[in-house]
C-alpha cells in the first residue's frame, strides 16, 4: 500500500507514459511469447518477457519492478498473435497504475483472462485454419513444380500480414484501453470470423478437388474403334512426313490406339471430377469427429496406398 | 551426396530456426515450404529444385497442422528438416520425393514427443523466472526465456546434425533396398494423406451457414483455367457479398415494425 501512495504522489508531479519506441520494442518481443511455453502456466514467461521494456519504463524502484514482474508471470494462454491487442490494453492499464490510478493486480489479471479465451477462439480459425492454409496452398502449388516463387510468396505475404496485425492491434488495444474488451465482443469481430470461414470453406472445396489425388487404375471397358477413328501406324508415310501426318491426325481427334480403353477413374470423372477425394475428405472429417487420432488416419492411408497399389486398384 | 563443413553449419542453423519457430509460430521457418527450400538452397545444385518440390508436397499434407490451446499438432519442423536431409543424402532425385514424404510422417510423430519433452522442461525454467522476479532481476528472466527458446531450437538442430553424419552411401543403399511397390504405394498414399489436413481444417470451420460455399469451391475448381488466385478472388467477393446482404436483411428486419419472418405476411399486414 505504501508503494501505491508514493506512486500517487509521483503521478501528480510528472506523468510517465509509454513512448512509441517502447511500444515497438514490446511488439517485437511479443513474437517470443511462446518461447518458454510450459505445461504449468503456458505462455507466462513469454508474456513477462514482452512486458519488460514497459515495466522498466514505468517503474523506477526495485520493489515496484519486482511486483510488476511477478504480476506478469501469472498463467496466460491465447493465440500468439491475438495476444497483441491484450498486450495493448495491459500496457494502458499499467500506465494508469504507474500514474497512480487505482488499478490493482486483480483488474489486470481479470482483463488478461477475460480477453484471452474469447479472442483465442477468433485467432485459431482465422490464422491457423484460413489465412495460413490458403497462403501455404498457393505457395505449395507453385513449389510442387520446383518454382522458388512459391516459398517466397508464402513467406513475404504471411509476415507482412502478421507484423501489421501485431502492431496495429497492439496500438488499438493501447489507445482503447479498457474499452477494447467490450468493443471486441461486438459485431466487427464476428463479421471478420464469418467472412474468413466463408472464404476458407470455399478455397478448401477447391483445394480438395485440385490436390487430393486418388486415381483408380482398373480398366472398365476396352472397345475396338472403327477404321478411320484411330491412327493406322502401318499406313503412315516414312520419315518426318509420317510424324507430321500422325500429329495432324491426332489433332483432328483420332485415337492413338485401335482400341478405346476406359478406366474406372474416367467413368468417375464424368460424374464430377474429384468425387472420390471429396468422399475421402468427408470420411476423414467423420473419423476425426469420432476422436480417431490424425496420426492413425495418416498411417492407415499410407497402408491403403501400398495395398491398393499391390492389388492394382490404385 | 554428403555434406561439407559449411553446409553442415548452414543446415544446423536452419534446423535451429525451424525448431524455435515450431513453438513460436511467427516467421514460419518450421513450415515445410520454407524449411525444405532453405535446406535445398544450402545444399545447392539440383537439390534446390527437388527440395522445393518436397517442401510443396509436404506443405500440402501439413496444411491443417496447428497448435491449438494446449494440444500439440504433429511436428512439421522435424518432418521437413529430416526428410529434406534424407532426400539430399539419397541423391536428391525427383523419384525419391515420394519416399522422403513417407518417412516424414513417422518423424512428425517423433517430433511430437520431443516437443512435449521440452514443454515439460520449461516448467522448472519458469520457476527460475519466478525467483528472478522476486528480486526484480529482469535480466535473469530474459536469460531464461532465451534458454527455453534455444532448447526448442536444439530439439530439431541436434537430430539434424546427427542425420547429416550418416554416410550418404548408407542412405542410398537403404533407399535402394526399398522395392518399387513400396515407394510407389507410399507416393499414392501421400496423395491421399493430404485429405487429413483438409479434414482437420473443415472440422474447425464448418457450420450450416458455410457448407454451400464449400460446395461452390469444389465445383468451380474443376474448371482448370481458374488458378488458385482467381478462385481466391471469387471467394473473397462471395464472402463480402454475403456479409453485406446479411447485414442488410438484419437492418431491414429491425426497421419493420412486425417481423414475422414471413415476407408475404408482412406485405399483407402493411396492405
Amino acid at each position: 500500500m505504501a508503494d501505491e501512495k508514493t506512486n500517487v504522489q509521483n503521478g501528480t508531479a510528472n506523468k510517465v507514459s509509454l513512448d512509441k519506441k517502447t511500444r515497438q520494442s514490446v511488439m517485437w518481443r511479443s513474437a517470443f511469447l511462446q518461447g518458454s511455453w510450459n505445461y504449468e502456466r503456458m505462455q507466462n514467461g513469454g508474456w513477462c518477457y514482452a512486458m519488460i521494456p514497459a515495466i522498466k519504463k514505468l517503474y523506477s524502484t526495485n520493489e515496484d519492478r519486482a511486483a510488476a514482474l511477478k504480476r506478469h508471470l501469472e498463467f496466460f494462454n491465447t493465440h500468439p498473435y491475438i495476444a497483441s491487442p491484450i498486450i495493448g490494453v495491459t500496457l494502458a492499464l499499467e500506465e494508469e497504475r504507474a500514474n497512480g490510478a487505482p488499478v490493482d493486480d486483480t483488474a489486470i489479471q481479470g482483463v488478461k483472462v477475460g480477453m484471452m479465451g474469447p479472442l483465442a477462439g477468433v485467432g485459431d480459425p482465422v490464422f491457423w485454419f484460413t489465412v495460413r492454409p490458403i497462403l501455404a496452398a498457393m505457395g505449395a502449388s507453385l513449389a510442387m513444380s520446383g518454382n522458388i516463387l512459391g516459398p517466397i510468396l508464402f513467406f513475404v505475404l504471411w509476415n507482412v500480414i502478421r507484423i501489421a496485425f501485431l502492431w496495429y492491434t497492439q496500438e488499438f488495444g493501447y489507445e482503447a484501453g479498457t474499452r477494447i474488451a467490450s468493443d471486441l465482443s461486438g459485431g466487427m469481430i464476428q463479421k471478420v470470423t464469418k467472412g474468413a470461414s466463408i472464404l476458407g470453406m470455399f478455397v478448401l472445396g477447391a483445394l480438395i478437388e485440385r490436390w487430393v489425388n486418388v486415381t483408380f487404375t482398373p480398366v472398365v471397358s476396352t472397345v475396338s474403334l472403327s477404321e478411320g477413328a484411330y491412327i493406322d501406324w502401318d499406313k503412315l508415310p516414312a520419315g518426318a512426313e509420317g510424324i507430321k501426318q500422325a500429329l495432324l491426325d491426332q489433332a483432328a481427334g483420332m485415337s492413338l490406339t485401335p482400341t478405346k480403353v476406359t478406366t474406372l477413374q474416367e467413368n468417375l470423372n464424368s460424374l464430377i471430377p474429384g468425387l472420390v477425394p471429396l468422399l475421402l475428405t468427408l470420411f476423414c472429417c467423420w473419423l476425426l469427429k469420432k476422436k480417431v487420432s490424425p496420426i492413425v488416419i495418416i498411417i492407415a492411408l499410407f497402408a491403403v496406398g501400398i495395398i491398393g497399389h499391390l492389388i492394382h486398384l490404385l | 551426396m554428403s555434406f561439407n563443413f559449411i553446409q553442415i553449419i548452414l543446415i544446423f542453423i536452419i534446423a535451429f530456426l525451424a525448431g524455435c519457430e515450431g513453438i513460436l509460430d511467427e516467421w514460419q521457418f518450421h513450415q515445410p515450404l520454407i524449411a525444405c527450400t532453405l535446406i535445398g538452397l544450402a545444399a545447392g545444385g539440383h537439390n534446390v529444385a527437388t527440395c522445393i518440390m518436397l517442401g510443396g508436397q509436404l506443405q500440402m499434407i501439413a496444411l491443417g497442422w496447428a497448435n491449438v490451446g494446449a494440444a500439440v499438432a504433429p511436428d512439421a519442423a522435424l518432418a521437413a528438416v529430416a526428410s529434406a536431409i534424407i532426400l539430399i543424402l539419397g541423391g536428391g532425385t525427383e523419384h525419391e520425393i515420394g519416399t522422403a514424404i513417407g518417412l516424414a510422417v513417422p518423424l512428425a510423430v517423433a517430433g511430437l514427443f520431443l516437443t512435449m519433452l521440452v514443454r515439460t522442461m520449461c516448467v522448472p525454467i519458469v520457476h527460475r523466472e519466478d525467483a528472478a522476479a522476486e528480486k526484480g532481476d529482469y535480466k535473469a528472466i530474459e536469460r531464461w526465456q532465451w534458454i527455453a527458446i534455444c532448447l526448442q531450437g536444439l530439439r530439431i538442430a541436434l537430430p539434424a546434425l546427427f542425420l547429416m553424419f550418416i554416410p550418404s552411401q548408407a542412405v542410398i543403399d537403404a533407399l535402394k533396398m526399398m522395392p518399387a511397390w513400396l515407394t510407389d504405394g507410399m507416393t499414392i498414399g501421400g496423395g491421399m494423406v493430404v485429405a487429413v489436413g483438409y479434414a482437420m481444417v473443415i472440422n474447425m470451420m464448418a457450420n450450416k451457414e458455410v457448407w454451400p460455399f464449400f460446395a461452390l469451391g469444389f465445383a468451380l475448381a474443376a474448371i482448370s483455367q481458374l488458378t488458385l488466385i482467381a478462385l481466391g478472388v471469387i471467394g473473397v467477393a462471395m464472402a463480402l457479398i454475403y456479409l453485406t446482404l446479411s447485414e442488410k436483411s438484419v437492418a431491414a428486419g429491425a426497421n419493420g415494425a412486425a417481423v414475422s419472418g414471413d415476407p408475404l405476411g408482412d406485405i399483407l399486414n402493411d396492405y
